[in-house]
């Protein structure tokens, strides 16, 4: 080569710099951009579903005074719980309502007078009677819940021009205002009740429980298995057939679609084995296969991580292999066996699809007791709730879904802590 | 004391595993049997009157008497399913009884025996740790079991579907309708079982996901290992995993809240006419949700890339970005289309973002802007609410699970094959 040719090398070199540091930049850019939308979505979607939910924490109530007449009592018969579970308490809040507002005359108008407070109000009258006997005869005044109509325009998520409310109706609330009579307060109801066909009356401790109740099963079974899957594999198992067979199916397993997994819970447990639909058990049972490879690889990864000499030392002061494994590798292991399965019960605790499969999308208003009880959980909840077209309950859809997050970002940070905490550098 | 074999508390745990094991194994087959095999003595004792009915009918029948036995219905049956029904819970108490009498019995027989086993000579930490190496083993097998569980329940319920409607109209029939008439002279229910616009409909909604992940999972995974300082990494990286972590519930809800109606307005002010169901709508959520996977995944291989590789790269003068696209994604090719196949894998399972947001009418389209349906949400609204175990409706959301399950299973393989692959090449 002379050098002529090497200088003219040196100078298209020279000439196309611009152009690739300009590529470069670009480059560079559109990554940032990449990193950027990601983190944007991200936020959208938190910020749209806390704007669109925290409304549901606050609720408006109406205070009332009800006069608990001794004519609800019919003659001759003694106060018990009874005769209270049997008295007749929805003319008494229409009667109190009607005395609120004696102008209102018309059969349209009272009707659109009842429908200002929420229909649950007759039980909250009886269930103060049931508490308090000697109440019947007094005039008490009572914090009764708004109907979610009134209760979206106190919130500022409707306009009046939105809501269903009248002219009339809205007088009315401007009157009730006027006294002092309305107060929004925090959304007490919403932890409190379960599901229910009235947006104000509903609330998400049913699906809690049952969610509750399906971690514990899943819990309950899916971490002594994993871990004993886990022990295996890493200690015991040698290269063979079955071993291989069964490593391959972990891995795959992972990654099978959970609906899949629903299929299996609807035809083996509820179909061949009788079990009931809708029950915590059940649910638990299709989570724990769902989250045992999770929690058998997290398992794993935690006892590769022991140094061979705690394991030689074990052996060498006479110790059988069992006892090298169950008094030494596995309590320093656990931390990192533990974090896994915190991880794949927070993804448990937001699995939807498998629980479709097996029923537990029934409405269900009481709150579940025990492992048979029919219940619902919280992702199927917002699920359900998701279907409503009534704003009250977008908000409330909302609502739980932060519930649920602030309950997996409680996991995922116990998991973290406990990852920091008992980390250890061999 | 001294001449004893093992350290004294293994005595105690030999008798505890001889004393609960057998009987606990015997109470659980117990109970997954139990309700089967009553039923089916039940069912053998019907009255000649319904030997007619068809085996739909009979399951109908008996979910009646069951319901009767357990008090939930206060409806009157006939005499003789009455008795039926009598017969049911006076079977179902028996059972009970003998469950309780006979696990009684195992375990005490157990604990006697290992009360006998208890002397000077026996071995009982060598008894003790076989025991419990077999219970770790049998963990272990459970995901054999799971695998040949799905795998049976699935394809048993798919052969019934098959001896109903053949498999060619399945695979290559291109309608689907699975609403069956119950009145001749219903109209629009022709009950037509062709996969293809579902399976369609399902790789247009993936397809628009993937576009959506891949560009941005990837190149943010590129960012982030090659130009991003280490501050903005270790801030960042959890962030996108973040999304990994939202439970895809809250996806479909904030498709159908946001980004349909977003969508549609969109569509509407371009002049566009955009489904409320829109492929588009439920594909951008879908891929917003697999984007942290594309993005560690890659991280993963990136990373893996040999550093000398780079400075080879360097050292002639490339800049960083030509380093990028030339040596380093090239050589990490593999495992990122692995890392993709996965995730499309991901996509076509996925279930609640579809549910929620994509539409039920099966359209075979191309058009993004369309409702479409997708094998999971056929599978949801075919077997929630109420069904009759064996029509071909019900059944036909087995067949469609089980082509999901071999259609993933599949993908999964073939991309662990690839990264693994890839993974040696550099190790």
């Amino acid at each position: 080569m002379n050098n002529s040719n090497r200088q003219s090398i040196a100078e298209i070199v020279e000439k196309s710099l611009a152009k690739r540091k300009a590529k470069e930049k670009r480059f560079r850019f559109a990554g940032m951009l990449a990193v950027i939308t990601a983190l944007i979505m991200l936020a959208v979607l938190l910020l749209s579903i806390v704007v669109t939910g925290l409304p549901a924490f606050t609720q408006t109530a109406i205070k009332l005074d009800f006069h608990f007449e001794e004519s609800l009592l019919p003659a001759d018969t003694e106060l018990t719980d009874e005769v209270i579970a049997s008295m007749d308490f929805h003319s008494l809040v229409k009667k109190t309502l009607r005395e609120k507002f004696p102008m209102v005359k018309k059969r349209g108008d009272k009707k659109a007078l009842y429908k200002m407070i929420s229909n649950g109000a007759p039980y909250q009258l009886r269930d103060m009677l049931i508490e308090d006997h000697s109440l019947l005869g007094k005039t008490v005044p009572v914090w009764v819940l708004a109907d979610d109509e009134v209760d979206s325009i106190f919130k500022g998520s409707k306009t009046i021009a939105d809501s269903r409310l009248t002219e009339t109706q809205y007088g009315w609330v401007r009157q009730l205002v006027a006294e002092d009579r309305v107060v929004t307060r925090f959304n007490w109801t919403f932890f409190q009740n379960g599901d229910s066909r009235e947006p104000e009356q509903s609330g998400i401790r049913g699906a809690i429980m049952g969610s509750l109740l399906v971690i514990i099963v899943t819990l309950g079974l899916s971490f002594p298995m994993g871990v004993a899957a886990a022990v295996y594999l890493e200690e015991y198992a040698k290269p063979s057939r079955l071993n291989d067979l069964i490593e391959i199916n972990i891995n795959n397993l992972a990654a099978v679609p959970s609906i899949v997994f629903g299929l299996l819970g609807l035809a083996v447990y509820i179909n061949f084995m009788g079990m009931p639909r809708s029950a915590p058990l059940v649910a638990g049972l299709v989570l724990t296969l769902m989250t045992l490879p999770t929690i058998i690889i997290a398992s794993r990864a935690a006892l590769k991580s022991v140094p061979p000499s705690i394991r030689e030392a074990a052996l060498g002061m006479g110790a059988s292999k069992m006892q090298m494994i169950f008094h030494h590798v596995l309590p320093l292991a656990m931390p990192g066996m533990l974090t896994g399965s915190i991880i794949g019960m927070a993804q448990a605790l937001g699995e939807t699809a498998p629980l479709l499969m097996i029923g537990m999308i029934a409405f269900i208003v009481d709150i579940p007791q025990g492992f048979m009880d029919p219940a619902t959980v919280l992702p199927v909840q917002i699920y359900l709730w998701a279907d409503v077209p009534e704003a009250a309950f977008r908000e409330r859809t909302a609502a739980a879904i932060m519930v649920l997050l602030a309950f997996l970002v409680t996991m995922n940070l116990l998991a973290v802590w406990l990852r920091k905490k008992f980390e250890k550098r061999w | 004391m001294h001449k004893l074999h093992s350290r004294l508390p293994y005595y105690g745990y030999m008798s505890a595993l001889w004393t609960g094991l057998p009987a606990l194994l015997i109470l659980l087959l117990w109970i997954s049997f139990e309700t089967t095999i009553v039923s089916s003595l039940v069912m053998s004792d019907l009255p000649p009157a319904y030997e007619s009915y068809s085996e739909q009918q009979k399951g109908l029948l008996l979910n009646d008497i069951k319901n009767h036995a357990a008090g939930k219905v206060t409806s009157v049956l006939t005499p003789e399913l009455q008795v039926l029904s009598d017969r049911y819970e006076h079977l179902k108490s028996i059972a009970n009884m003998a469950n309780i009498a006979v696990v009684l019995a195992i375990g005490i027989i157990g604990g006697i025996f290992a009360w006998q086993k208890i002397k000077v000579e026996t071995r009982a930490r060598n008894n003790v740790e076989k025991i419990v190496k077999g219970l770790l083993i049998a963990s272990s097998t459970i995901a054999i079991f799971t695998t040949v569980g799905i795998v049976l329940s699935v394809l048993f319920e798919s052969v019934r579907f098959f001896e109903k409607i053949p498999v060619t109209d399945f695979f290559f029939g291109l309608e689907w309708s699975p609403q069956t008439a119950i009145r001749d002279d219903q109209v629009g229910s022709s009950g037509a079982f062709g996969m293809v616009p579902v399976f369609a409909g399902t790789l247009l909604i993936s397809f628009i996901a993937m576009l959506v992940a891949v560009p941005i999972g990837l190149m943010s995974a590129v960012y982030l290992s090659e130009y991003a300082p280490r501050k903005l990494r270790a801030v960042a990286k959890p962030m996108m995993e973040v999304l990994a972590g939202v439970p895809t519930v809250v996806y479909g809800f904030f498709a159908a809240l946001v980004v349909a109606p977003l969508v549609r307005d969109l569509g509407v002010t371009v002049g566009l006419d955009v489904s409320a169901e829109s492929a588009l709508a439920a594909g951008l959520v879908m891929g917003i949700m697999i984007i942290p996977f594309v993005s560690s995944l890659s991280d993963d291989v990136i990373n893996a890339v040999p550093q000398a590789m780079r400075d080879g790269a360097y050292a002639l003068g490339a800049t960083q970005s030509e380093t990028v696209r030339q040596v380093i994604l090239p050589a990490a090719l593999p495992g990122i289309v692995g890392g993709v196949l996965l995730a499309v894998s991901r996509a076509i399972g996925e279930t609640m973002i579809v549910v929620m947001a994509a539409g039920l009418a099966a359209n075979l389209t191309a058009n993004p802007l369309n409702a479409v349906t997708t094998v999971t949400v056929q599978i949801v609204t075919l077997l929630v609410g109420d069904q009759e175990f064996d029509s071909a409706k019900t059944l036909a959301a087995f067949a469609l699970g089980l082509t999901l399950f071999v259609v993933t299973l599949a993908l999964n393989v073939i991309a662990l094959h690839i990264v693994r692959k890839y993974r040696e090449q550099y190790e």
